[in-house]
C-alpha cells in the first residue's frame, strides 16, 4: 500500500480542483474527493492500468455524476452559480480576481458533460484517450463535446451566448 | 508536408498542444493563411488558459484533515496479500464467465460460505421486495436491531442508505439453511427496492466483495470479522457496488 501512498497522494490537489470546479460547493466537493479516496483504498488492487490518474478521475467523476443526478430525480436545487469567495487565491490581483470570478460563472452555465471535459482536458491535462475513459464515452464524442464547450464558454465570455440554443451550436469554418 | 484537411479535431488539438510536431506545423501554416479561424483558436487557447490560472490556486491550497490518504491506509481494513491476489483471482474469473462461474461456486463452495449467503439473500428478495402488501414485519429500526441483534447473538448495525438515495423501510429475522439472518429493507424514489441480509458465517468469516449476478438480480456479498453482508438489488451490478462499499464500511466494527 505503500506505492499506492507515493502515486495517489500528489494527485490529491488535482482531484479536489476537479470536484470543485465540477460541482462548486468547496464542503461537497471535499466529500466527494474523500470518498473517491476511500474507494480508491478499497479497491486499489483491482485497478487495471499502471497510472491511477485516469482511474482516479473516473472514480471521482462517476460519484460527482451520481450527485447530479439524485440532485436532479429530487428536484434538489445545486447552487452552482454562486461563486465561493475563497475560490481563488487572497494574492489575485483585483483584476484577476474579476476575470476568474467571471470565466467560473460562465462555465457554470455550461452542461455538466461539457464542463467536464473542458476541466479534464484543459486544466487537467488528461490526453483525450484518458478523458474518454474517464467519461465512458468514444474519443470522438470527447472532442465533439470539447469543440461544443469551447465554443459555449467562448460565446458566453463574449456576451453572445444564446441561452435557448447555445448548447447545439454549430461548429463551422468561415472559409 | 502532408495533403490532409486540417479538422476541427486538429485544431482542438492545437489549443490542447496535443498535436505531433509535423501536424502542429501543419496547423500554423494553416492558421496564418486563415485569419478568421485563427481568432477563434487564439480565443480558445486564452480561455484555456484563463480557466487554468482561475483554478491553480485550488490546487495550492493546503489539504484538509479529511483528505489524509495515509491516515485512511493505516485504518486496520488492510487485508493479507494472499487475500488480495485472490480478490484479483475471483475478480478475473467474475469477468470471464460470470454466471457460469458464480452457480460452480455455489453447488462447489463449502456449506455456509459466501455465495450460500448470496443465495440467501437472493432468496429473501425475490420473496420480500415483491411483496406490496407486507414485505417488512418490522419498521422500527430500534426494535427492529433489538430482534436481529437477539436473534443473532451479537450487536447489528443498521445501514443508513440515504446518501445513496435509498430509504430504510424495515426488516424482519429470515431463516436460512445455516441458521436465523437479518434482512434489511430499503427503496428509492422510484419504488426500486434493496436488501441487506447479514448473519454469523461458519466459513469464509472473512471475504472480499464478490459479486453475484444471477438471473434478474445482482448484488455483492462480502464478509467482515465473522459477519457477512449480501447485498441485492434489481439493477446492474455496476450501480450496486458504491452502495455495497458504503455498507461495508458502516457497519465494520474496527
Amino acid at each position: 500500500m505503500n506505492d499506492m501512498l507515493r502515486l495517489v497522494e500528489p494527485l490529491i490537489p488535482a482531484l479536489r480542483r476537479y470536484a470543485r470546479a465540477l460541482v462548486r460547493d468547496h464542503a461537497a466537493a471535499d466529500d466527494l474527493v474523500q470518498d473517491c479516496l476511500e474507494r480508491a483504498v478499497i479497491h486499489w488492487e483491482q485497478r487495471r492500468s499502471d497510472n491511477p490518474r485516469p482511474w482516479l478521475f473516473a472514480i471521482l467523476h462517476n460519484l460527482a455524476i451520481n450527485q447530479f443526478r439524485r440532485a436532479t430525480s429530487r428536484g434538489v436545487h445545486v447552487a452552482i452559480d454562486e461563486t465561493n469567495e475563497d475560490t481563488f487565491g487572497q494574492e489575485a490581483e483585483q483584476e484577476h480576481k474579476v476575470m476568474y470570478r467571471d470565466v467560473m460563472a460562465k462555465l457554470a452555465r455550461l452542461p455538466h458533460d461539457q464542463r467536464a471535459v473542458l476541466l479534464l482536458v484543459g486544466v487537467e491535462d488528461l490526453s483525450y484517450a484518458d478523458a474518454a475513459k474517464v467519461l465512458g464515452v468514444p474519443i470522438g464524442t470527447v472532442m465533439s463535446r470539447l469543440a461544443r464547450a469551447r465554443e459555449r464558454l467562448h460565446q458566453e465570455l463574449e456576451g453572445t451566448a444564446d441561452d435557448q440554443n447555445s448548447n447545439i451550436v454549430q461548429l463551422r469554418n468561415k472559409t | 508536408m502532408s495533403n490532409r484537411p486540417i479538422t476541427e479535431d486538429d485544431l482542438h488539438a492545437f489549443v490542447d498542444r496535443a498535436l505531433e510536431p509535423e501536424r502542429e506545423a501543419e496547423v500554423s501554416a494553416y492558421l496564418e493563411k486563415h485569419a478568421d479561424v485563427a481568432e477563434r483558436i487564439a480565443a480558445y487557447a486564452d480561455e484555456r488558459n484563463l480557466l487554468r490560472s482561475a483554478l491553480l490556486p485550488i490546487a495550492e491550497e493546503p489539504l484538509p484533515p479529511q483528505l489524509n490518504l495515509a491516515r485512511m491506509l493505516e485504518s486496520p481494513r488492510r487485508r493479507p496479500s494472499s487475500l488480495r491476489w485472490a480478490i484479483a483471482a475471483m475478480l478475473m474469473l467474475s469477468i470471464g464467465g460470470l454466471g457460469g462461474w458464480v452457480i460452480r461456486g455455489a453447488t462447489q463452495a463449502p456449506a455456509g460460505g459466501l455465495s450460500a449467503l448470496a443465495q440467501e439473500a437472493s432468496a429473501s428478495y425475490k420473496v420480500y421486495a415483491s411483496d406490496r402488501a407486507r414485505p417488512v414485519e418490522l419498521r422500527d429500526s430500534t426494535e427492529l436491531v433489538q430482534w436481529v441483534s437477539n436473534r443473532l447473538h451479537q450487536p447489528v448495525k443498521l445501514p443508513d442508505l440515504t446518501k445513496s438515495g435509498y430509504r430504510f423501510m424495515g426488516g424482519r429475522v429470515v431463516p436460512t439453511e445455516h441458521g436465523p439472518a437479518g434482512m434489511f429493507m430499503y427503496d428509492d424514489d422510484r419504488g426500486d427496492r434493496l436488501v441487506v441480509l447479514t448473519r454469523p458465517m461458519t466459513t469464509d468469516q472473512n471475504g472480499p466483495m464478490a459479486p453475484l449476478s444471477g438471473g434478474d438480480v445482482a448484488g455483492f456479498s462480502w464478509a467482515d470479522g465473522g459477519m457477512g453482508y449480501s447485498l441485492v438489488g434489481p439493477s446492474a451490478a455496476e450501480t450496486l457496488r458504491p452502495i455495497a462499499n458504503e455498507i461495508r464500511k458502516q457497519v465494520q466494527t474496527i
